[in-house]
Parts: structure tokens; C-alpha cells; sequence
């Protein structure tokens, strides 16, 4: 079995960003870029997945400017047998993204593909159950626990009232929570290795996939800030605010 | 303008989190239908209909709805969206697992967790964990749409007479099969709809240590959360997580105990209407958000607290 996983390339999750003075956007001149780090945790469980013999190869796809070939090396250093890079603008739209990453997954005949749940940057949430519904594949999102089994996979997802499990006939696609593995450290020599491996580049035309997307982003501005309030001595005098001047309690 | 909302609930009751939605459709204006799909749900769909601004219920009650698989529920939605200007359902777990395949599969974008609406193509989304808000303008014929619930008051529970209509259309495939589900049971109000939330992070040190903040929670009515931090360190489970890519809340009182302050943890309380931080580190993030600031030994002052409430 060959296992699709989809990375992206976004800020690092430790930078706080600013939003343009122009409000065309947020700034991230000079920022540090990282893999998403929902995505790197669909890495490491792809590779685990092969280390136990059941996937024989790991292929990382990622889509965005040349820059994101990057993120595809690190992908590669930490496993992955060998990347795809669909050349197309940064801020594709979830649709378009999951258009173009289905025609991957059909050229390659994946049996499994491994997604975040989410990016960092958009906060969309939405790439992995549409690349399902486009390849007609069932979906186990904001996984927790993956087994696969006799051509099945059994995942254990996270739900806001606990978990829930279900059992999904591959080929299909998951999506990863923050507590399905923990992602390991790519070794030097791993780093070394992995900049021979093979990296192919395509276009979104090359596929045969429209990108054009029917939401357009009219302005990008900053939350209301919250300033920061008081500090209280003690508990007594906590409790008489929260009484008398917040009249919350 | 016609609004299909996608009700949140678990075949007994329906969940709040669909009368935010309800208040979202309000603002975008137009006739109200609310689907409620699901297995032996007639309760759901009655309480539904009288919703105020409801002016229809849609009931799919079969077995193939009785999980919100979102093989089955997108299949659904997608076949009856057409004749909608737009698509709802709450910005769930539940909903954002079936509405993104709604989309796809009516070959629109989706709007995710939209916070305002500034006209009936316009939204408001938070973006980089709130970092930054987008507003988005959809050309798409179906505007599909998950709605952030803190976001918007939730629409009165009672004043509605709308119709009630069963839909005969099953979707059900042999791909995906629910196997089982372990809900927590609590006798607490439910996280996301708390008036007053006390959440522990990394300084509560283990799991046993949350019974501290249970004594205040007792006191005041209170959900207990949890950072990130607390839950990838085991000491309580993940539906507790209060951030980023956790649970949104907004809480009259948000009480911050032993947590740092980390971005994406600011990002799923930053908007409770006050904040309370308890923490020994006086340089910790969480107190530049926090209407009031308690630089103490948690492990002193918690308990003192739970005394004097």
C-alpha cells in the first residue's frame, strides 16, 4: 500500500504574527516557516505505519510556492520515500487544494492518505474531508488512534463529547489530532539522505486542475486588543471585584 | 433567501450550539429550515420547530443518520441543498467533520467558523488563531458556512410553530461503519455553553490536582477546561481542551489556573467577557489578557478560593 501524506508549509507556531498595516493580509517577512505541525504528526504516523510493514511506500506531497520544497525535504529526512511539489500560488483555497491533491492520489493510487486536521494559518479544517468527498473515500477525521486491519482501518477520533470509532474500508483518508503520536527529530545523516531522494514537481495545469475559487479575502484585520487589567493582592480582594465591580459571581 | 440549518444533536435532545446557528441565519436574513437528521429523533425535531425564526423542520429519521457518519449526513445535505442560498450547521466537531464534504461535493467553498456576518455574502472568520480576523466575500451559488457558537446569542427556545416534514431520502454506503463511542458523562454544564469556566493547565502538576478546581466549580456552577499543555500531559482528557484546535469558549468568567498563556490557548478564551488569571509566574503571558491578575502558589490560593466562595 502507498500512503498519500499532504503537508503545508506555514508559519511556526511559536510566531505571533501582525496584521499588514494595509490590511491586505498578515505580515510574515522574514518569519520562521515550519511544517504545520498537524501535518508533521501525519508524517510520523505514515512512517509508522511502514516501519510495521503495512505501507511499503510514503510519499509527501505538498502544495505552494518553490519554498515549500523545504518542508517536503523535511518530510523526506523524517521518513517519507519520496515528495511531490505542485507549484501553485501560497493561498489556495481548501477546495482547489483538495482538487489537486485528488488527482494525485488517483495518478498514484494511494491507499491512504494522511492529512492535518488543520492548518495554523487558515484555521480551515476542511482539506481532508474534501479530498473524501471528491475520491468517494470514507474519512476518519481528528484522529487519536489509527489500526489498520484486513484492507480496514479502525480510528479512534476525537469528538467534543469524548471519543468515537469507526471503521472505514480503504482506501481512505485520515486526518490527524494532536495526540495520535508524537513526532520524532530528523537525524543529520537522515537530512543528508533525504536531500537525495526524489522530489518531482507539477503544475496545477499539468493536472488539469482549475484553482479559481468563488471566496475572495476582502480585508485581514487585527482582533479588538484586550488590555490587560489589574493584579489583585489576595484571594479576598479577587473574590470582592469579581462581587462588586465585574458582577460576575 | 432560504437558510438550510444542519441541527447538532444526539437523536434526544437538541444542542444548543444550533440556536447560535439560528442567530447567524437571523443575520443573513431569509426563510429558515432546519434539518434534523438522525434515528428516532422526533423529540429533536419538535423541539426544532418551535424554535423562534424556525419556519420549517426537516426530519430524515433512519438508521444510516443515526451516528452523523458524514458519508451518509453529506450525501444528504449535498441532495438537499438545492433551492438554498445557504448551507449552517455549528462549528462542531459533528459539523466540521460532514460540511466541508457537503461543500466539496456541491463543488462550493466552505466558510469555516464565520464569528459575524456582514451581509448576506460577507463574513467574519478569525484567522492564525485569532490573530487576525478575515473577512471573506463568497460568489459561490450555495454559501456553506459553519458558525462559530460563541460567537452569537442563541435564539430563543420557544416562540416557533414551524411546520414539521419528514424527508424519505436514505443515504447510507458500506465504506464507513460506526464501531463505538465513549462520551464523557459529567454532571457540569457543558463547556462551550458555561456561563462561568475555571480551566487548570501545566501548573496543576497531575490529574488528581483538577479535584481542586472542582471545589470551585461546585461553588459557582462552573465547567472545567483544561490548556493543551494539560491534556498532552495526561491530566484529564482531551475534551476538556479549551484552545486553538480545542474548544471555543466565551463565558462571562473565565478563570485561568496555573496555565501560561499560550497562543493557542488564548485563542479559544480570549473573547470570555472577564478573565481571571492564578499563577505563581508573574511574567506569564495569560496576565496580559486577564481583567484580573493573582500572582500566588495555585495550590494555596485554589483552595482558599473554593473556602471563601
Amino acid at each position: 500500500m502507498k500512503i498519500l501524506v499532504a503537508i503545508k508549509r506555514v508559519v511556526d507556531a511559536n510566531v505571533k504574527v501582525r496584521v499588514k498595516a494595509d490590511n491586505s493580509g498578515v505580515d510574515l517577512t522574514n518569519a520562521k516557516m515550519a511544517v504545520n505541525p498537524f501535518c508533521e504528526i501525519a508524517v510520523e504516523e505514515a512512517i509508522r505505519l511502514k516501519e510495521k510493514g503495512l505501507a511499503e511506500e510514503v510519499i509527501a506531497v505538498s502544495i505552494g510556492e518553490k519554498t515549500c520544497q523545504e518542508q517536503i525535504r523535511t518530510a523526506l529526512a523524517l521518513g517519507a520515500d519520496r515528495g511531490i511539489h505542485v507549484e501553485a500560488d501560497a493561498d489556495l483555497q481548501p477546495l482547489a487544494v483538495a482538487r489537486l491533491l485528488q488527482k494525485i492520489v488517483e495518478k498514484e493510487g494511494a491507499g491512504l492518505v494522511i492529512l492535518g486536521k488543520q492548518s495554523i494559518d487558515s484555521d480551515n479544517n476542511q482539506v481532508g474531508q474534501m479530498l473524501a468527498a471528491l475520491t468517494g473515500m470514507p474519512q476518519g477525521t481528528f484522529a487519536c488512534k489509527v489500526e489498520i486491519a484486513d484492507g480496514r482501518a479502525l480510528v479512534t477520533r476525537e469528538v467534543d463529547g469524548g471519543e468515537q470509532t469507526v471503521s472505514l474500508k480503504l482506501p481512505a483518508v485520515i486526518t490527524t489530532d494532536l495526540r495520535l503520536n508524537e513526532p520524532r527529530y530528523a537525524s543529520l545523516p537522515n537530512i543528508m539522505k533525504a536531500k537525495k531522494k526524489p522530489l518531482d514537481t507539477i503544475t496545477p495545469a499539468e493536472l488539469g486542475v482549475d484553482v479559481s475559487s468563488g471566496l475572495k479575502i476582502i480585508a485581514v484585520e487585527p482582533p479588538p486588543s484586550r488590555s490587560a487589567g489589574v493584579k489583585v493582592a489576595s484571594v479576598d480582594e479577587l473574590i470582592s471585584k469579581l462581587k462588586t465591580e465585574a458582577k460576575v459571581i | 433567501m432560504s437558510i438550510l440549518i444542519i441541527a447538532e444533536h444526539d437523536n434526544a435532545a437538541l444542542k444548543p450550539a444550533t440556536l447560535n446557528a439560528v442567530t447567524a441565519a437571523k443575520a443573513i436574513g431569509g426563510d429558515i429550515t432546519v434539518l434534523v437528521a438522525g434515528a428516532g429523533c422526533g423529540a429533536v425535531a419538535t423541539a426544532a420547530a418551535a424554535v423562534n425564526g424556525v419556519s420549517k423542520v426537516l426530519v430524515a429519521d433512519n438508521a444510516a443518520y443515526e451516528h452523523q457518519l458524514p458519508e451518509n449526513i453529506s450525501a444528504l445535505v449535498a441532495e438537499l441543498a438545492s433551492g438554498y442560498s445557504h448551507v449552517l450547521a455549528p462549528a462542531t466537531t459533528t459539523g466540521k467533520n460532514f460540511m466541508p464534504r457537503v461543500a466539496a461535493l456541491l463543488g462550493v467553498a466552505q466558510i469555516s467558523d464565520i464569528t459575524a456576518v456582514k451581509s448576506a455574502d460577507t463574513f467574519v472568520r478569525p484567522i492564525y488563531a485569532g490573530n487576525a480576523l478575515a473577512t471573506v466575500q463568497s460568489s459561490d451559488p450555495v454559501k456553506v458556512i459553519t458558525v462559530r457558537g460563541t460567537a452569537f446569542e442563541e435564539a430563543a427556545k420557544e416562540g416557533g410553530s414551524a411546520a414539521v416534514e419528514a424527508v424519505s431520502v436514505v443515504k447510507s454506503q458500506d465504506i464507513a461503519q460506526f464501531v463505538s463511542q465513549q462520551l464523557t458523562v459529567s454532571e457540569r454544564p457543558e463547556l462551550t455553553g458555561a456561563s462561568i469556566v475555571i480551566s487548570g493547565g501545566r501548573g496543576m502538576q497531575s490529574g488528581e490536582n483538577f479535584a481542586l478546581l472542582e471545589k470551585v466549580a461546585d461553588k459557582l456552577g462552573a465547567a472545567i477546561g483544561a490548556s493543551r499543555a494539560a491534556v498532552d500531559a495526561g491530566f484529564v482528557p482531551n475534551d476538556m481542551q479549551v484552545g486553538q484546535t480545542g474548544k471555543i469558549v466565551a463565558p462571562e468568567l473565565y478563570i485561568a489556573v496555573g496555565i501560561s498563556g499560550a497562543i493557542q490557548h488564548l485563542a479559544g478564551m480570549k473573547d470570555s467577557k472577564v478573565i481571571v488569571a492564578i499563577n505563581k509566574d508573574e511574567e506569564a503571558p495569560i496576565f496580559q489578557v486577564a481583567d484580573y491578575g493573582l500572582v500566588a502558589d495555585l495550590f494555596q490560593a485554589v483552595p482558599e478560593l473554593a473556602d471563601k466562595l
